[in-house]
């Protein structure tokens, strides 16, 4: 018998509903508005009280409205099918629902159940199995979706039988297993978890010791990100903080991508939903939709369902890792969220902790970080879900409490610099006031030095130094003036010019420049350190400065060109011709 | 509005502050409409029986014993062919003493477009302002913000670019627009002799500030209706929005809700994007396109007003007077359109993104050698290019005055790049670099 309850009180989509049975912290309801269901959470109990977080507008609720509940937390339902999806941020495909307007209550099906899925299985009946345990594959896009023993079955079972290769849909049955009290259980291709609990379904979760490629020079060759880490990105506005996420989830080396827009501009989802299903995957040379799963909450959608938003998306992230994938999840903005968490706390009338952020906020963006990891699965197999947030700033002022929580629970720190933006030096990722932890990680580091170049790791230090240097010089040029300081200063600070419009500038819109594999890195990082190893002679700093921009100019037109290509060797001729000129043996 | 047979009226009022009444009442839905004591109120609050609504022209000499009568529904826009040509007030109702118009009642502040129905802009706005057309190229279905000082011609600047946009209709948002700037845009318009598809929905800062909340919603609820059901492509222009959002905080103030930056309330970010999010290209053709003004004080973008729309909108323009040569140019650092990645070298010349990028980045040399000359320090010879070059380039191209084609801005820049500087300097793909470097 489901709790019954009729709605007392209204402030924006804060509900207060009159309740006549239990009730649970975080329990889904259905508010019946006239035959129109929509879908609430309970967010606070007091007596017989339940205040609930409405998913929808409540335009035109009375007091008095009957109001159902589910028994259960906000679920997403895990099975065949997510992959080349559009969801909202309750997992409704998009796609189904009617109308070009978002109506109240149209809430439609994850996944089709209807289609039909080509099963193979990958256990016998007898075998001893626990959840997440691997019972089946279906094909799905290129990837090998894992039919899995459901993560809510915590005893050991036995399978009892399996059904044989054929066409199923993801409803039927295809195992049952039976616990150690003999009790049967009948397992289908899909299952429903809680979205804000994690899947801890693995055996271990170790320190990340690979790097994940992006393809992005700046972060790859300066903070290198790991499989399995968390990163975020804060930037003011205007700094290209979702052209970089675009540009991740285009080239990153990952099986799979779920891109999280969380309270954003539709535009940009639009330019996801527009360009995705034509542009190539680099590795697989399939369509890059096929691998991309997006949830998309736009600033204009339900602010309660932004806030679920981010736990539907990593729990789909958690669901293909437990079937030894990589996920790379990107969440834009959470910012968005957190301001979510404020808009109820402030309805719920809590006392605010800084900039009237809950007290709690901190927390909760720890906790969510947190479920980001490399594992290991029960099989041997090994699985991970990397996470990269942005973050947007108030008045892009990096003090601000989202920020500041986030910097606790993040490895890896992309700081978008506004100055850097100004002056169009994108990627706008301020090259020192960045870090990636991972690179301090002796397991990264081996493993830098193995897979890139021996002494990878020191070169980098040195590029950091490099450029550290040129900042320096560059402000006693400014304090001093061109004339008062030495020639040596305006070596240096061209030197650490160079680095930054060769490695740190990237060009996210030319077709070639977009996305340089970990060898052309290497060769471009190695070619520029050469230069700036270099001693050259200069009468006077314009010749100075002159020179150099020669060389930018040369060395730009080789990131333009296709790696080792004649184009590519003929500029790195014109290179070598214009470094004769002033070297000093 | 007439009175309808069902309406329920209560004429005990429970408290009273500022902005809002509180009574007594039974079965009023949450957002209804009511009329108290003569004037336009919502509801905003039901607990129990105790509803809160905010009253519109606020509460001055409302008495205890006020008539309240609850209309059952949530605001309405008539909606119609007849909208077009016409001056309207923040409810709606014709001014002027015009006639009622003929039309659908619909309900403002309506539903969002499901993402994945939109079409990707991709209709370049040509305006003839270069500091637009070549450095932020506007397209249909974008939404952006004009960043000003009050005492910059925004308006002014906002009247040209929608008189030049060839949008259909062009629907004016005016929201605490003093008077002299509500007939400045009502002589424009009619000079133009573009008043057939023009209509506005005003607020003018006689009027009570609170009016103001409903002047958006009503403006895109017509704009919906144009662009869905006449496929066209509509303008919507909102000035000024940093009013709107200080009469948000009025009344979340006097709701008792906790400010959060700068006073403003915490559900600020959602409740402009709610209002720009209504910018969208359909595929069929029709398209709402916003363009809004935020003031800025003293410039500062920091403030909570700018910052939550410059995450919202797609880009911003930003105006100043440059000193250089006393003109108002759109700031080529601080404007940026979010989409004419979508439309520069594909609807545009090949050699526009280059071309762009290559004249801003050399505005910025001019801009630090003007910080060395501010400083005392010498100049190089390279210094006093990038300099005269700025200058040149902010009255050629810069200056919201110009008026010219986006081919003509290429061939100018062009010109200007190859007058003061080297072909490395440029640092442009050395195959635009053959095919546009100007001859002589």
């Amino acid at each position: 018998m489901k709790t019954q309850g009729k709605v007392t009180g209204i402030i924006s989509n804060l509900v207060v509903v009159e309740v006549d049975g239990p009730v649970a912290q975080n329990e889904i309801c259905y508010i019946n508005l006239a035959g129109t269901k929509l879908m609430a959470e309970v967010i606070k109990v007091i007596g017989k009280l339940a205040y609930v977080q409405v998913f929808e507008s409540t335009r035109g609720l009375r007091v008095g409205t009957p109001v159902e509940f589910q028994g259960h937390m906000l679920e997403v339902t895990l099975g065949p099918g997510l992959l080349s999806k559009n969801y909202d941020g309750l997992q409704h495909d998009l796609a189904k629902m009617k109308g070009i307007f978002l109506q109240r209550g149209d809430y439609t099906d994850a996944l089709d159940f209807d289609s039909e899925w080509d099963f193979t299985p990958l256990v016998e009946p007898g075998t001893q199995v626990i959840a997440a345990d691997w019972l089946g594959e279906v094909p799905e896009n290129w990837v090998k979706h894992k039919i899995m023993v459901p993560f809510t079955f915590t005893d050991k079972y036995t399978v009892k039988s399996i059904v044989p290769a054929g066409k199923y849909k993801v409803s039927d049955t295809i195992a049952v297993l039976v616990d150690t009290k003999g009790e049967e259980f009948k397992v289908t291709m899909y299952q429903k978890w809680p979205v804000k609990k994690a899947i801890i379904a693995y055996k271990e979760k170790p320190r990340p010791s690979k790097i994940l490629e992006t393809g992005v020079r700046v972060i790859d060759t300066l903070n290198p990100i790991a499989e399995g880490g968390t990163g975020f990105i804060p930037g003011p506005f205007g700094c290209g903080k979702t052209v970089l996420q675009h540009a991740l989830a285009k080239q990153a080396n990952a099986d799979m991508i779920i891109m999280a827009a969380c309270g954003e501009r539709a535009n940009e989802v639009v330019e996801i939903f527009a360009e995705f299903p034509h542009l190539d995957d680099p590795r697989t040379g399939r369509k890059l939709m096929e691998r991309t799963t997006i949830i998309c909450n736009t600033s204009n959608m339900p602010v309660a369902a932004r806030e679920a938003s981010v736990y539907t998306a990593m729990t789909i992230g958690e669901y293909y890792r437990s079937m030894g994938l990589k996920v790379l999840l990107l969440a834009d903005s959470t910012s968005r969220w957190a301001q979510a968490l404020r808009e109820m706390s402030n309805r719920l009338e809590e006392l605010p902790g800084p900039d009237a952020f809950p007290m709690d906020l901190s927390a909760v963006i720890a906790n969510f970080y947190a479920r980001a990891g490399f594992v290991h699965l029960n099989n041997g197999s090994n699985g991970s879900v990397t996470f990269i947030g942005t973050v947007s700033p108030a008045g892009g002022n990096l003090k601000e409490p989202v920020t500041e929580s986030t910097k606790k629970a993040a490895r890896c720190f992309y700081a978008l610099s506004q100055q850097r933006a100004d002056s169009k030096r994108y990627p706008a990722i301020d090259p020192m006031d960045s870090y990636s932890k991972y690179l301090e990680y002796p397991e990264i580091q081996e493993f830098l030095n193995k897979n890139i170049s021996e002494n990878w790791v020191e070169l980098v230090m040195k590029v950091k130094n490099t450029i550290q240097q040129g900042r320096e010089a560059s402000e006693q040029i400014n304090i001093l003036g061109d004339d008062g300081v030495p020639l040596d200063y305006h070596d240096r600070y061209w030197k650490a010019e160079i680095i930054d419009f060769v490695i740190l500038q990237q060009d996210a819109f030319d077709v070639i420049d977009c996305n340089t594999p970990l060898a052309r890195q290497r060769y471009m990082l190695e070619k520029v350190m050469q230069i700036c190893n270099t001693n050259f002679h200069f009468d006077g700093f314009e010749q100075c400065s002159s020179y150099y921009k020669r060389m930018i100019n040369t060395l730009k037109q080789m990131n333009y060109s296709e790696f080792q290509s004649e184009e590519f060797y003929n500029y790195e001729k014109e290179l070598d011709t214009i470094l004769n000129e002033r070297r000093v043996q | 509005m007439e009175t309808k047979v069902f309406q329920r009226i209560y004429t005990q009022l429970t408290g009273i502050t500022k902005a809002t009444v509180s009574l007594r009442a039974q079965g009023v839905a949450n957002e209804e409409l009511a009329m108290v004591h003569g004037r336009l109120a919502q509801v905003v609050k039901i607990m129990g029986d105790i509803i809160t609504l905010q009253v519109f022209s606020g509460t001055e000499g409302i008495p205890t014993n006020a008539e309240v009568v609850f209309f059952g529904e949530p605001p309405m826009l008539k909606v119609g062919d007849d909208l077009a040509g016409r001056f309207f007030d923040a409810y709606g109702h014709p001014m002027f003493g015009d006639s009622e118009i003929e039309g659908e009642p619909r309900e403002i502040g309506g539903p969002s477009v499901n993402p994945l129905r939109r079409k990707q802009p991709s209709e370049l706005i040509a305006t003839g302002i270069a500091g637009i057309d070549l450095n932020n190229t506007l397209v249909t279905g974008q939404k952006i913000p004009f960043f000003a000082d009050p005492d910059q011609p925004f308006n002014q600047v906002m009247a040209m670019v929608a008189l030049r946009a060839q949008a259909d209709k062009i629907i004016l948002g005016g929201m605490g627009l003093s008077n002299d700037d509500f007939l400045f845009f009502k002589n424009v318009f009619e000079n133009a002799g573009a008043l057939d598809r023009i209509i506005s929905f005003v607020n003018t800062t006689e009027q009570p500030p609170v009016e103001r909340l409903l002047v958006p919603d009503m403006a895109l609820t017509a704009a919906e209706y144009f662009a869905v059901e006449k496929k066209e492509k509509v303008l919507v222009l909102l000035t000024d929005m940093t009013l709107y959002a200080d009469a948000l905080s009025i009344v979340s103030n006097r709701m008792d809700q906790i400010p959060s930056k700068d006073s403003m309330p915490g559900s600020l970010y959602s409740d402009l994007a709610k209002i720009y999010e209504k910018a969208v290209q359909f595929p069929d053709g029709g398209s709402i396109t916003i363009i809004a003004v935020t003031t800025l004080s003293g410039g500062d973008i920091t403030h909570a007003i700018p910052d939550n729309t410059g995450y919202i909108t797609e880009g911003q323009l930003f105006l100043r007077t440059d000193s250089d040569t006393g003109k108002v140019i759109v700031d080529p650092f601080r404007s940026l359109s979010r989409l004419k990645q979508l439309v520069i070298g594909k609807k545009t010349r090949e050699d526009h993104p280059q071309v762009m990028n290559a004249a801003v980045r050399l505005y910025a040399d001019a801009a630090s050698a003007k910080t060395k000359l501010e400083n005392g320090f010498d100049l190089t010879e390279y210094d006093e290019r990038a300099l005269k070059f700025a200058h040149d380039y902010s009255e050629k191209l810069l200056a919201i005055d110009i008026n010219i084609e986006v081919d003509a801005m290429l061939n100018t820049a062009w010109q200007l790049l190859a007058k003061y500087f080297s072909k490395t300097e440029v640092a442009i793909k050395s195959e635009l670099v053959e095919k546009y470097w100007p001859a002589n």
